[in-house]
């Protein structure tokens, strides 16, 4: 059982007209076994959580900590992050020259476990790992994502997170640019390794459609920057039906 | 230059190829030209062919520099076929650097291969490896010297009139090589020198020969190259010079009926390199691979220009090089010009050059050139691509677990990797694997 705990995270970028906040104040604790996903509006800072959580150099953290089982993980590299136990599928992957995915898968594995896989298994697991998620057999030969669809790439990131079985993983958008079939089976190769019971899942989402397919035991509703309410899957139902409106008219008045 | 048609020249296109049949009966891919629809979308060029700012004030789109050439107003050839070949050096201009062949090279750094008389020591020839090849050190009045080639530029004309011996290496006809041929040269002093080595791969033969050069040298060197009817032959140029090193060298391979030419490229040391291999084919039905991998550090200028001269029908060419950059002001230039004669119907080409820029400050420069003369073609085409390794792919590696030393060395290891595994022999593919580790731990990569 592991604990990712996030307490009054503030994150700020620069940009060319200063520094702009983003996240101001986001406490949020994930545990092992469960989903949380956050929705919200574009530009609400649900991506730079994620990007956050997994070290992007653009993010910085003004205060707020974020802990893996009382672990620093804002003190951590991007790989040690990763090598800790996180795992972030992104939202626009990005292609890699030079480095075919076997290779890339490989040497991830290595680095994550700290020592190669057995070549037998390995291999196996990711035949049956691309044939789960319907990716040809020949994109092992491609570089990382080259010429790879929107939809091939959300696939590949799955991949990863089915082969490299991380503590906790967070899906950025994962749905988005996806169709209906394309996310039956990105949301099957998520719930096949939520259910193995060893992974906390934090799963952000502009949309609701793709919490028909992975149920989330917790929602968290973003807004400029901050949770502005929390609550079980009902709550998605509601912001199903009502959109964000009611959200972002409140913070409209707040501002 | 009415009946020419302009298509994509320049070097960002990906895979284009081209189709039988579609162009006028002189179609030229990358070289300027005027029909008033294409001026319109490429950048750079006009009627009188490219126009060449001053300095870097193109149109940046999506975050790309607009691609560039050189600083200088370049008269271009009308083909690439007329240019001037001589041996003689009063037939060649003292350079001036506006040059069309020389306008990318810093010719204050060729410590005066273009201007001096090349009378210092060349670099010494050392011949190992195969024993049933025939190696001869033979004076200048050698009736072999110069049937192969013909200098195409100042320098290397004058290192024809400069050379005092030349190595000649001698396939007999029907021999397969029982070894690699391992051709070391290896320079000890720095005054401008000339040298002239001849490889001869008489019919049926087959050999790989390796052309390894260190030291330290300022260099004009002509390699000449006979592939005779039905041969094999693979040269493998290898340039690992110590850091100050300037070393021109011209080779020209003539590549008989029915034969297999593999010519590879690695360049890595020296202060400037500046290579021109070209495959001239004299007769039907041959094939012809030419690779090279580059890897350019802070201040380096490594160049090759290539000429694939497709004259006669049914023969084949790929072209593939490589090049990873790294350090201020490194300096990559790939030139590669195929021409395809109206006699070569059947001709079936491609040429791909990719570039890696692993820092900022670095400069790679690519221009593939596709002329063609005739309709009836197999196949004909040319890729360009230059990309850098950014933040974000990094930032992508390393949220896999990877460190980052060992996410950049993935890489440019994957990338020219390719390239090297083309050599085919296991001690030298090796050597220069950790020769590219080196490389990329002397840029603290």
């Amino acid at each position: 059982m592991s604990t990712l705990e996030i307490k009054d995270l503030h994150v700020s970028i620069d940009t060319e007209q200063g520094n702009v906040p983003i996240l101001r104040g986001v406490t949020l604790t994930i545990n092992t076994g469960e989903t949380h996903a956050i929705m919200g509006p574009n530009g609400s800072g649900k991506s730079t959580l994620a990007s956050t959580i997994a070290g992007h150099p653009r993010y910085k953290v003004d205060s707020g900590s974020i802990t893996l089982d009382g672990e620093d993980v804002l003190s951590m590299s991007v790989d040690e992050r990763a090598r800790a136990g996180l795992f972030l599928a992104m939202q626009y992957p990005v292609e890699v020259p030079g480095v075919t995915m076997t290779n890339f898968l490989r040497t991830a594995k290595t680095a994550l476990d700290g020592e190669a896989p057995s070549l037998r298994h390995w291999t196996k697991d990711v035949k049956t790992a691309m044939a789960q998620l319907r990716i040809d057999a020949d994109f092992a030969q491609r570089n990382v994502n080259e010429g790879f669809s929107g939809g091939e790439k959300k696939r590949v990131e799955i991949l990863q997170l089915e082969l490299f079985r991380p503590k906790f993983a967070i899906l950025d958008e994962t749905d988005s640019g996806l169709d209906v079939d394309a996310l039956k089976v990105v949301s099957e190769g998520v719930n096949r390794e939520h259910s193995k019971g060893a992974m906390g899942t934090l799963l952000i989402t502009h949309y609701t459609r793709i919490l028909r397919y992975i149920k989330p035991d917790f929602v968290h509703v973003f807004v400029a920057g901050r949770i502005a309410e929390e609550g079980g899957p009902e709550l998605a139902d509601r912001l199903e039906e009502e959109g964000y409106d009611r959200f972002t008219a409140q913070s409209a008045v707040e501002a | 230059m009415a009946d020419t048609t302009q298509i994509s020249p320049d070097t960002t296109s990906e895979g284009e190829r081209t189709e039988l049949g579609r162009y006028a009966d002189k179609a030229r891919i990358g070289a300027p030209s005027g029909t008033a629809d294409t001026r319109a979308v490429i950048d750079g060029f006009t009627e009188e062919g490219e126009s060449l700012p001053g300095g870097d004030d193109g149109v940046e789109q999506l975050g790309f520099k607009k691609h560039s050439h050189g600083n200088a107003p370049v008269v271009p050839e009308a083909s690439r076929g007329e240019r001037r070949r001589s041996f003689d050096l009063a037939d060649f201009p003292a350079l001036t650097g506006l040059e069309e062949d020389w306008r990318f090279t810093p010719l204050k750094r060729l410590r005066g291969l273009h201007t001096d008389a090349l009378t210092g020591a060349a670099p010494a020839v050392a011949v190992g490896g195969a024993g049933n090849v025939t190696v001869e050190t033979v004076g200048r009045g050698d009736a072999r010297l110069g049937s192969a080639a013909t200098p195409e530029d100042r320098v290397s004309a004058a290192a024809w009139n400069a050379f005092s011996e030349a190595t000649v290496i001698t396939i007999p006809r029907e021999t397969v090589a029982d070894g690699e041929v391992m051709v070391t040269v290896t320079g000890s002093a720095r005054e401008a020198a000339a040298q002239h080595i001849l490889i001869h791969a008489e019919a049926f033969s087959t050999a790989v020969v390796v052309l390894d050069h260190s030291g330290s040298a300022t260099l004009a060197q002509n390699i000449e190259i006979v592939v005779g009817d039905g041969a094999q032959l693979t040269v493998v140029s290898v340039q690992e010079w110590d850091d100050d090193a300037v070393h021109v060298s011209s080779q020209q391979a003539k590549v008989g009926r029915d034969a297999r030419y593999k010519h590879v490229v690695v360049s890595l040391g020296g202060d400037l390199v500046r290579l021109t291999p070209s495959s001239i084919f004299t007769a039907t039905g041959a094939e012809v691979e030419m690779y090279g991998l580059y890897f350019a550090d802070a201040g380096q200028h490594l160049e090759q220009r290539l000429l694939v001269d497709h004259a006669v029908p049914n023969c084949k060419s790929r072209v593939t090089y490589k090049g990873a950059l790294q350090g201020d002001d490194a300096h990559t230039v790939w030139v590669g010009d195929v021409l395809i004669r109206k006699a070569a119907e059947g001709t079936d080409t491609y040429e791909t050059n990719r570039n890696l820029i692993l820092t900022d400050g670095a400069r790679s420069d690519s221009v593939p050139n596709l002329e063609i003369e005739t309709g009836l073609i197999e196949g004909a085409g040319h890729a360009s691509a230059t990309g850098r390794f950014d933040d974000e792919h990094l930032f992508y590696l390393m949220a896999r677990g990877i460190p980052e030393k060992a996410a950049r060395r993935l890489v440019v290891r994957g990338f020219l990797t390719e390239v090297i595994q083309q050599i085919k022999v296991p001690a030298l593919e090796e050597r220069l694997s950790a020769s590219v580790e080196r490389e990329l731990a002397a840029g603290n990569l």
